[in-house]
């Protein structure tokens, strides 16, 4: 059951603000998503791998070799604050 | 409870109504050239942000691949634990909003680890115990923070996002710190072997996490569990778990519950305090990472993994005392260190015997290391010069003492023993002639003792030798004093 608080729980993980009427849409989203998965769950999988991607890939690799990094000017062009040659952030431990 | 626990000074390990549970969790970085998943460096200690591109930074657009090294690095790993290796590997997404992960979500692997239920044997207590492993997985680091009250701000620095990591985690085996202590350095010796890390826990290459937890003797239910965080070094390790130990024993006898919660280990103070933190409750969510496709390895592959695997420290005990000879007690010292070990075999191999290179690195080269603090590796001296010096001191050129003050001036300087000795004049007299004259005067002025030694008493004979060697200043060849001190009284 998807109720406002599980929303607001879920909202408050990702970092988002949602309003009241977000907040209600969501619950119906989510409800109806969770109602599609359980008529799913009906189907029998028994020997069905579980889908882990959507292409039909594998073994997408690199070589361990250097590639050219940023400068740090670059690197830090698009922080909103920096200082000293770092990303400025407000102060995570009192 | 407040923030702070003080310890009170008794031993809870010898309360018999307790029993210790630890299980640790140990972050391993790996040594590629580059990142796990983009072609930045993989270094320590460069300017800040300098090692960074769109992929470690997470900027949008940016699509990761996977380093092939770290993959068979984890391989590597896992079969050293003697774990089973995944054939079908994903990696999966921990969501968490911090400020050194970029993403907001760190690659890591939930379900398909890459390898799983193995186990280290370790010496602990005078006996082998098998500490199983739960899992070893790969995944990200995440950024360095540095909290500075100067400017009341975080700074963060993305060199060490994205660097990889093995995590490597241990069944709740473990009922000591001592124990833990003991995995710890049998774990961080097999790793050096394996040459996938420096394992050098003051760079942060190796961390450790314990999670301790008591519970009553014959309770087969786990307690009430806290993380220990920040421990710098292994001994570290156990100073935190035993007074985490001590704190939750003194609390389960005054009736209070244990609060699961991650605990900081403050080194300076000696106490763990409670982590404080903005953060919330975690819930990671983790699902398959989509940026990623799965990765499928053959039998055929692992096994060559397997047969590329260099010899660890307890199979080279077992040759070094099997087929070189060694005694038991040398051999476990020389495998502590591969280094170590490697400079051995390598001065065995140039012709020197077994028991006098076992002497002379386990005592007089070992004390260089530890009066110097360093490593094997930080001196100048190479396997060959230590060969030279051991057949000086054997063939008489100079004495055992001279020889461990010409260890010394190499290790130094490493220059070499010719000069050395040259320069010291520390050329052992084996001059006949004036040995003889010296031994004479010495039997004359010490009948008793030259009595004793006639009378069959070993000691006296090594009395005289030691006033000889004081009056040549010790450059004397005692060998060669011996032998003229039991000629001239058996003859007189």
């Amino acid at each position: 059951m998807i109720t406002k608080e599980t929303v607001n729980y879920i909202a408050s993980l990702s970092r988002l603000h949602i309003d009241e009427a977000e907040n209600a849409g969501f619950v119906r989203n989510l409800e109806d998503i969770l109602q599609y998965v359980a008529k799913l769950n009906k189907l029998d999988v028994a020997g069905v791998l579980p889908t882990s991607h959507v292409l039909k890939m594998e073994n997408v690799f690199r070589d361990d070799k250097v590639s050219p990094s940023l400068t740090q000017q670059e690197a830090l062009s698009f922080a909103i604050e920096s200082h000293a040659g770092h990303y400025k952030v407000p102060k995570v431990i009192e | 409870m407040g923030g702070m626990y003080k310890e009170q000074n008794f031993n809870f390990s010898e309360n018999m109504d307790f029993e210790t549970v630890i299980g640790l969790e140990v972050h391993l970085q790996l040594n590629t050239a580059t990142k796990i998943f983009c072609g930045c460096r993989n270094v320590f200690g460069v300017e800040a942000n300098t090692c960074v591109c769109p992929v470690c930074l997470g900027l949008p657009g940016s699509l990761p691949v996977l380093n092939r090294d770290v993959l068979f690095s984890g391989i590597k790993v896992g079969l050293a634990l003697n774990c089973s290796i995944n054939t079908f590997v994903k990696f999966d997404r921990k969501n968490y909003y911090y400020p050194d992960l970029p993403k907001g979500y760190q690659i890591s692997q939930y379900d398909f680890p890459i390898a799983k239920a193995g186990f280290l044997p370790v010496m602990t207590g005078g006996q082998e115990k098998r500490i199983g492993i739960t899992r070893a997985h790969l995944e990200e680091d995440a950024g360095k923070l540095i909290h500075d009250d100067a400017i009341n701000a975080t700074l963060v620095d993305y060199n060490r996002t994205g660097t990889p990591l093995v995590e490597i985690v241990s069944e709740p085996d473990m009922r000591s710190a001592d124990e833990a202590y003991d995995y710890l350095t049998t774990l961080k010796l097999a790793l050096q072997y394996l040459n996938v890390s420096d394992c050098d826990m003051e760079k942060g290459s190796l961390r450790c996490d314990a999670n301790v937890s008591i519970r009553s003797r014959g309770e087969t239910k786990l307690g009430t569990k806290t993380e220990l965080k920040n421990m710098n070094s292994f001994s570290a390790v156990k100073r935190a778990i035993d007074f985490e130990v001590a704190r939750q024993t003194r609390l389960v006898i005054a009736g209070e519950s244990i609060v699961q919660q991650t605990l900081l280990w403050n080194e300076e103070k000696g106490i763990t305090i409670p982590m404080r933190s903005k953060e919330q409750a975690h819930d990671y969510r983790y699902f398959p990472e989509p940026d990623l496709v799965p990765f499928t390895l053959t039998e055929a592959e692992i096994d060559k993994v397997r047969c590329g695997l260099p010899e660890l420290p307890y199979a080279r005990l077992h040759r070094l005392i099997e087929k070189l000879g060694v005694s038991e007690y040398d051999g476990t010292i020389i495998v502590q260190d591969k280094t170590f070990a490697d400079f051995f075999e390598s001065a065995l191999a140039l012709g020197v015997d077994v028991k006098k290179l076992c002497n002379w690195m386990n005592g007089p080269l070992m004390k260089e290391l530890n009066d110097r603090k360093c490593r094997l590796g930080d001196l100048k001296l190479t396997p060959g010069m230590l060969v030279e010096l051991i057949n000086k001191v054997e063939d008489g050129t100079v004495s055992n003492l001279a020889g461990k003050e010409i260890l010394a001036e190499v290790v130094a300087t490493g220059r070499k023993i010719e000069d050395i000795i040259k320069e010291k004049g520390l050329t052992q007299v084996s001059d006949e002639a004036l040995i003889g004259k010296i031994v004479d005067e010495i039997i004359l002025k010490n009948p008793q003792v030259v009595e004793q030694v006639r009378s069959g008493k070993a000691n006296a004979a090594g009395f005289l030798v030691g006033q000889a060697m004081k009056q040549m200043q010790g450059k004397a060849n005692p060998k060669i004093i011996n032998e003229f001190i039991q000629r001239r009284i058996t003859n007189v």
